[in-house]
């Protein structure tokens, strides 16, 4: 056995390790980004084999907390890639109108940079307050970021920019307030969101939703995942429902490929078909 | 040199320079080439990337912009989108990864080429050409390290001559080679 297939064994054993002791599920996770956050973990808790890592995430669980932010990718911006949420606005929004409530899914909501935008983007749209926004995520830190809804002074700029491209309506100032932490949104925005764990990998449907929006988290995941986690979308929906997905993530390379159509090619809206 | 030499993948990294230098090395590669082509050449994350399009009429190879979970497929040249990096995820699948950018960039070389090295070892030639900037150093590293091949562009006859020059320096190479060489050598591929 070379160097190579010890690492990809040692890595195996990790997540499984993993999945008995924490009930996180990083089995199907794309092995081939998972090795390299597993090396830079190492580096940064000084483990010299995979091994050794191993070891001590299972035997300190505060450790184990902590690097969670080496399992789960956490890059986010407040209206990324604008043209997604133009087409949001242009195909979406004037079906989501025609339902007396509305209910929409971010799966996998990180530190809720997308949350805080699609809320804003109904509230515009005069949808928000008949509306339930479903915030998920397996990491408790990122949930709970998400939450408070704060994010550095720094990335504002670009936050405002990409709100103004996306067919923002006013000035993204109105809605947060800056003070020594950063930024904080509007908590208004949020009383119909529901921030809660679960998991794509283990956990199953829990509401019918008229629109899922899960960008740049399939990419983590191997194809078996990414048709599990698309096959819960697919029964979430509603008849006809909507499903975003990130820029460079396709329904084509899956299972349920079939199952939707495609609304906008380049934005990667997709919708339930008939 | 290497007549014949029949790489089960072959990858490709530049920078500054890259596209003239690429248009070159991709118009080289023949028809036939029984292998998948994979390229990072590194460009802005904050707008599309037109090089697919733009490469695709001067080779004899299909060029595309990568998709996440993509099938590797013979006759097709895939480049790394803007902001995303792009990874071998098995020998039939490409993945791409939002991880952190690598000496700034987002695509980086350095993952493609370690990852390439970690599924298809010793089946990787690797190829570094022009560029400023020392990704791609650790990538040829993981490389040759796996016993795949790694040619690099010779830092003298590159537009720029650091990104050749680091790796060189930090893993050395199986050939270093000007760009007319490196074309010579990609005609003969299988």
């Amino acid at each position: 056995m070379n160097e190579q297939e010890l690492f990809d064994l040692e890595l195996k054993l990790l997540v499984d390790a993993i999945y008995q002791r924490y009930h996180y599920d990083f089995r199907n996770y794309a092995v081939s980004s998972l090795r390299r956050r597993m090396q830079q973990a190492m580096q940064r808790y000084d483990c010299p084999r995979l091994s050794d890592l191993q070891h001590r995430l299972l035997h300190e669980p505060e450790l184990f907390t902590q690097a969670m932010q080496f399992f789960t990718v956490q890059v986010s911006e407040m209206f990324r890639d604008p043209s997604y949420f133009l087409a949001l606005r242009q195909h979406a929004v004037p079906v989501l109108k025609t339902y007396p409530s509305i209910k929409v899914w971010v799966a996998g909501c990180s530190t809720g940079e997308e949350v805080w935008s699609l809320a804003i983007l109904l509230h515009e749209e005069g949808l928000l307050d008949r509306s339930i926004i479903y915030a998920t995520d397996i990491n408790p830190a990122a949930l709970a970021a998400a939450e408070s809804g704060t994010y550095g002074i720094d990335r504002i700029a670009s936050f405002s920019r990409n709100y103004l491209q996306a067919g923002g309506q006013r000035s993204l100032s109105d809605y947060y307030v800056t003070g020594y932490d950063g930024a904080a949104f509007d908590r208004s925005l949020r009383r119909n969101v529901v921030f809660a764990d679960h998991s794509l990998a283990t956990d199953t449907v829990f509401s019918e939703v008229h629109l899922v929006s899960c960008r740049n988290v399939l990419i983590y995941f191997n194809r078996p995942l990414q048709d599990r986690a698309v096959g819960l979308f697919r029964e979430a929906l509603v008849h006809r429902g909507f499903l975003g997905l990130g820029s460079k993530e396709s329904l084509q390379f899956g299972e349920h490929g079939n199952a939707f159509e495609i609304t906008a090619r380049e934005q990667r809206l997709y919708r339930k078909a008939a | 040199m290497d007549a014949g030499l029949r790489p089960q993948l072959l990858v490709i990294g530049a920078s500054a320079g890259g596209v003239s230098a690429l248009q070159r090395a991709l118009a080289a590669l023949p028809a036939a080439l029984a292998c998948p082509v994979l390229v990072v050449l590194h460009v802005p994350r904050d707008r599309p990337s037109r090089i697919a399009e733009l490469l695709d009429p001067t080779t004899a190879l299909q060029v595309r912009e990568a998709e996440d979970k993509q099938p590797l497929e013979t006759g097709t040249v895939t480049f790394a989108p803007p902001d995303y990096h792009m990874l071998v995820e098995d020998r039939g699948t490409l993945a791409l990864s939002l991880d952190e950018p690598v000496l700034f960039s987002r695509p980086a070389i350095d993952p493609l080429f370690e990852s390439a090295a970690a599924v298809f070892g010793e089946g990787v030639l690797a190829i570094l050409l022009t560029g400023a900037s020392s990704d791609g150093s650790e990538g040829v590293a993981a490389v040759r390290q796996a016993g795949g091949l790694a040619w690099l562009q010779c830092p003298d006859d590159a537009e720029a001559s650091m990104m050749p020059a680091s790796a060189l320096q930090r893993a050395g190479a199986d050939a270093v080679l000007t760009l007319d060489e490196i074309c010579e050598c990609l005609k003969e591929l299988r």
